[in-house]
């Protein structure tokens, strides 16, 4: 359960930037995250309230973009779109695609007032 | 108080905290949204201030602070010409006892610090301490990993030699610890044969991010249904540029290899 983790990370990132730009309630935060992070989603959502409780995001929307996973296949020189960290590229069918994106765990944006 | 971090233990490091990082940001049209509607009125006027909603594009990686953590931790061992190496595995796996049979052979060549990190208990660290070599137990609670920033703590408190070589035995679980940078210059996977041979499929993250895979208690293949080979191929198949090592801490098969890898990464002294 290390979303836990990361939820305490976005919160700490939260105040931060609260600080910075001068808000005091987050209405709505925005993450993506890659198919081929190591990161499920669906535990994001589970703690997403827990942690944010008694925070300035107490009551946010959690907005979850996925960004599909790419990668560079090194046989056939092509990008390619690969779902599982397993997956041969699926043009040549070797096992020799490069990661580009997918691996992502991002703050995107947040709505704050 | 640490002036990294803010908390009440030494700072681990005197560099100033900053906050600088790249964006790498590719958009696809592809995107699916998923939208999580929580049981309140956005509209409710009665709850809200008077000032108005604004969107804010932060763009940060989540995982940051830990980087940043791991990139001081990073340049601390740069400096002194210590290896680190993180040892990661399922519990039971191994890796005490491979550690211990390391220092063992290893001790009068080169400098070894240990950092042992479990959920509770300093037993591991006992372990590393009765063949003579600092050794300092993290325990991190209700946490299912070590963070590079409780490593750049453990370091100022181990005292390290440099050209060391510093082995940081991760919490067994083949999950959580695969995305926490601490600095390492290695991720050490260690898989033992009395688990499944489809290991690397099933954790596939962690089995990316390790650079060698250690297959532990060999000497136990007679009794067990392990496919070596078919574990190997599954293994390349999730990372292409995996070294493999089959070994038996226990019983020494093979173990020259392994720590012949290690010396090799100490040119000075092999």
């Amino acid at each position: 359960m290390h979303e836990l983790s990361l939820l305490e990370s976005v919160r700490e990132i939260l105040e931060q930037q609260a600080v910075q730009q001068n808000f005091v309630t987050v209405t709505s935060v925005t993450l993506e995250i890659g198919k081929l992070s190591s990161v499920e989603p669906e535990a994001i959502r589970f703690g997403f309230d827990i942690v944010m409780q008694n925070s300035l995001a107490e009551h946010a929307e959690l907005i979850i973009e996925h960004v599909p996973g790419l990668g560079l296949c090194l046989d056939c020189q092509q990008e390619v779109e690969i779902s599982a960290l397993y997956e041969p590229c699926p043009l040549c069918n070797n096992f020799s695609v490069k990661l580009t994106q997918g691996t992502e765990m991002k703050i995107k944006e947040l709505n704050v007032r | 108080m640490c002036g990294i971090c803010g908390c009440s233990q030494p700072n681990p490091n005197s560099t100033a905290h900053h906050h600088d990082h790249t964006h790498d940001h590719d958009h696809h049209d592809d995107h699916s949204h998923d939208h999580d509607h929580h049981n309140h009125d956005h509209h409710d006027h009665k709850h809200s201030s008077h000032e108005a909603e604004r969107l804010i594009k932060v763009e940060q990686d989540i995982l940051s602070k830990n980087n940043l953590y791991a990139d001081q931790n990073r340049a601390f061992f740069r400096q002194r010409g210590i290896l680190a190496l993180n040892l990661v595995s399922s519990p039971g796996a191994g890796k005490t006892t491979l550690l211990v049979e390391t220092i063992k052979m290893l001790k009068d060549q080169l400098a070894i610090a240990v950092i042992e990190g479990d959920q509770q208990t300093d037993h591991d660290a006992e372990r590393i301490r009765a063949t003579g070599v600092p050794a300092l137990q993290i325990n991190t609670g209700r946490a299912c990993h070590l963070d590079a920033h409780g490593i750049g703590h453990a370091l100022m408190e181990l005292g390290i030699k440099p050209n060391s070589l510093l082995a940081i035995e991760n919490v067994g679980n083949l999950v959580c610890p695969s995305a926490f940078d601490l600095g390492e210059a290695h991720k050490v996977v260690v898989l033992s044969v009395t688990e499944g041979d489809d290991k690397p499929l099933k954790y596939p993250d962690m089995f990316h991010a390790a650079d060698i895979m250690l297959i532990n208690k060999i000497d136990l293949l007679p009794y067990v249904d392990f496919d070596v080979e078919r574990c190997i191929e599954f293994a390349r198949q999730v990372n292409p540029n995996l070294q493999i090592i089959q070994l038996s801490a226990t019983k020494g098969e093979n173990f020259k290899v392994w720590t012949d890898w290690l010396t090799a990464q100490f040119p000075d002294h092999a």
